[in-house]
């Protein structure tokens, strides 16, 4: 399998990644590499591997619904680049 | 050409659940902002989410309540998008194994019994809220977290109405089950709305709108019915429908255009590392349906069969799970042989108090006993009909028992004879006319002079004596 340059760009996209010419270069090119080393799995015989989506065999995780204490907000809001009183502070979002 | 229109609607409920879906911050509204937050919820590198048991619980619940088949194997994914509102930079939710799928509710469409389908419903979380300043967005994250069901509804809903009803039904179910505020306008219960129109007929579906922004049920389907107009005039001048999502200006009365945002769509679903699979097996699922309280509609079936309510009178009092069970209770307390004349008051004038002062009927600050003890007057014929209900208005005012309302109203009902025939006599004198026509063979007249007399005593005379009396005074 291999992977087009347009198709990095768009992954970069979403990724909210720059990429100059050089580096969509180098990454489409160890994209391609990464792809066809996992390419490899498609010739195996998989006829008798039942689907997982986890790699441990464990199930049902769960937690009582009991209240811990939560962090205080000048802790939470510490490492915050900008903050306003109680909120942290983000370029304006526009719908 | 005639359209046909065609909408499914996608809910999202949260879950009342002491703490959020995959930690243990509590979820208290109302708290100053990011006081509810740890790093879990705040997404810090390294954290684990491990999810909530009582809102699996809560959703297998709802899930079962609409009659969904529950996955044995389920699992969350992530669904990944860039947004200051969600920390982790993806939301945890279920992409392909869902808890449920398959359901389905019945609404009451043109009087006759309508199934709506429910495609899934899935587990989730939810985003944070957002606050638009001039110069920047502020962030608050202590709704993060907090546990979602997403309901999807098959697109079998044909009109605005229907998608009306169909929220009304789900908002009481889920009141019953005890497991969500269902509260809109306070963001408990949210809903987007597909719509399409096609050719009366069709098979395939038409171009779709996705609405968004609504905060009432009486929004989503104003904004359905705005929608149904805007297209069937873009259809009928042949110009092309695109698919988009369009917001509801409630101010506008109108939907307007969203901005796009550039491959929102592209998700990039994956199984979430972080959370192992949840197997729900036979026995957890029999538990959980044994402990479900009855629904709406098996309420409604049961007061048809046992009170002899008509299906009508029994969906509105089942209608809230309170008021349903406020209901029961003067119906049961009720001793007379007709439990229709309970349901009468409490559909009648208890219902009208209750709108009148915008609160459900089980809200209404009376005592059952005082209720129990007018409608006894009233039969007892110790006080008229139309007294009572004035009583009760005051009851509800004031508090005050109904026999010291009445002795302060003078309202006891008049069933002294000499009385009334005193009346009478002045009300025959005023109204020779009337006395003709009686005298005539028309039966209306007697209607007309009972009425006169009920007036001049100040509705407390007795009906049924005052016709009587001059029934055998004119023949």
């Amino acid at each position: 399998m291999s992977i087009d340059k347009e198709t990095v760009k768009h992954i970069a996209h979403l990724a909210r990644i720059e990429l100059q010419p050089n580096e969509l270069e180098k990454l489409s090119l160890q994209l391609h590499d990464i792809l066809g080393f996992i390419d490899k799995i498609s010739g195996l015989d998989i006829d008798k591997v039942s689907p997982t989506s986890h790699i441990l065999p464990v199930s049902n995780v769960l937690r009582d619904d009991y209240p811990h204490v939560s962090l205080p907000a000048e802790k939470a809001l510490e490492n915050a680049p900008s903050k306003k009183g109680n909120f942290f502070s983000v370029p304006k979002i526009i719908e | 050409m005639k359209y046909e229109t065609v909408i499914g609607l996608e809910v999202h409920l949260q879950l009342k659940t002491k703490t959020k879906a995959f930690c243990g911050c509590a979820i208290d509204f109302g708290q100053p902002p990011n006081s509810n937050v740890c790093p879990v919820c705040l997404g810090f590198p390294g954290t684990l989410p491990v999810y909530n048991k009582e809102a699996l619980n809560y959703a297998i619940k709802v899930a079962l309540a609409f009659d969904c088949q529950i996955q044995e194997h389920t699992k969350f994914d992530r669904k990944n998008y860039f947004y200051p509102d969600l920390p982790k930079n993806y939301q945890i939710s279920q992409y392909d194994l869902p808890l449920s799928r398959q359901g389905h509710m019945m609404i009451t469409s043109k009087d006759a019994p309508k199934r709506i389908g429910i495609t899934r419903i899935h587990l989730e979380e939810d985003a944070g809220k957002l606050i638009h300043e001039a110069d920047a967005s502020l962030v608050d994250f202590n709704r993060t977290g907090i546990p979602l069901l997403e309901i999807v509804s098959e697109p079998d809903l044909s009109s605005p109405q229907e998608a009306f009803d169909y929220l009304t039904g789900l908002k009481s179910i889920v009141e019953y089950l005890d497991v969500s505020d269902c509260d809109m306008e306070k963001g408990s219960l949210r809903c987007d709305a597909n719509i399409s129109l096609r050719p009366e007929g069709a098979k395939e579906l038409g171009v779709k709108t996705e609405l968004k922004n609504m905060n009432s049920f009486k929004g989503v389907k104003d904004a359905l019915v705005f929608e149904v107009s805007r297209q069937t005039e873009l259809l009928q001048s042949n110009q092309a429908m695109v698919q988009e999502t369009r917001l509801w200006d409630a101010d506008g009365g109108r939907t307007i255009v969203m901005r796009s945002k550039e491959g929102a769509k592209d998700y990039r679903y994956f199984p979430d590392p972080d959370l192992a699979v949840f197997i729900i097996d036979q026995p957890m699922i029999a538990k959980i349906k044994s402990a479900l309280p009855e629904l709406p509609q098996e309420k409604l079936r049961r007061f048809v069969r046992d009170y002899s309510l008509t299906e009508y009178d029994a969906g509105i009092l089942v209608s809230s799970k309170g008021d349903a069970e406020f209901s029961e209770a003067c119906i049961q307390k009720y001793q007379g042989h007709d439990k229709k004349i309970m349901v009468n008051w409490l559909i009648g004038p208890l219902l009208s108090e209750a709108n009148s002062r915008k609160v459900k009927l089980h809200e209404l600050k009376l005592d059952k006993n005082e209720l129990l003890s007018l409608i006894g007057l009233v039969e007892k014929q110790e006080i008229s009909l139309l007294s009572a209900k004035s009583v009760l208005t005051q009851a509800i005012d004031t508090q005050k028992p109904v026999q010291v309302l009445i002795k302060e109203g003078n309202l006891s009902q008049i069933s002294n004879t000499d009385l009334l025939q005193q009346i009478i006599e002045t009300v025959i004198a005023e109204n020779t006319k009337s006395v003709d026509d009686f005298k005539a063979g028309k039966t209306n007249a007697l209607m007309f002079l009972v009425g006169q007399v009920m007036k001049k005593s100040a509705g407390k005379a007795n009906p049924k004596i005052v016709s009587d009396l001059i029934n055998r005074r004119l023949s």
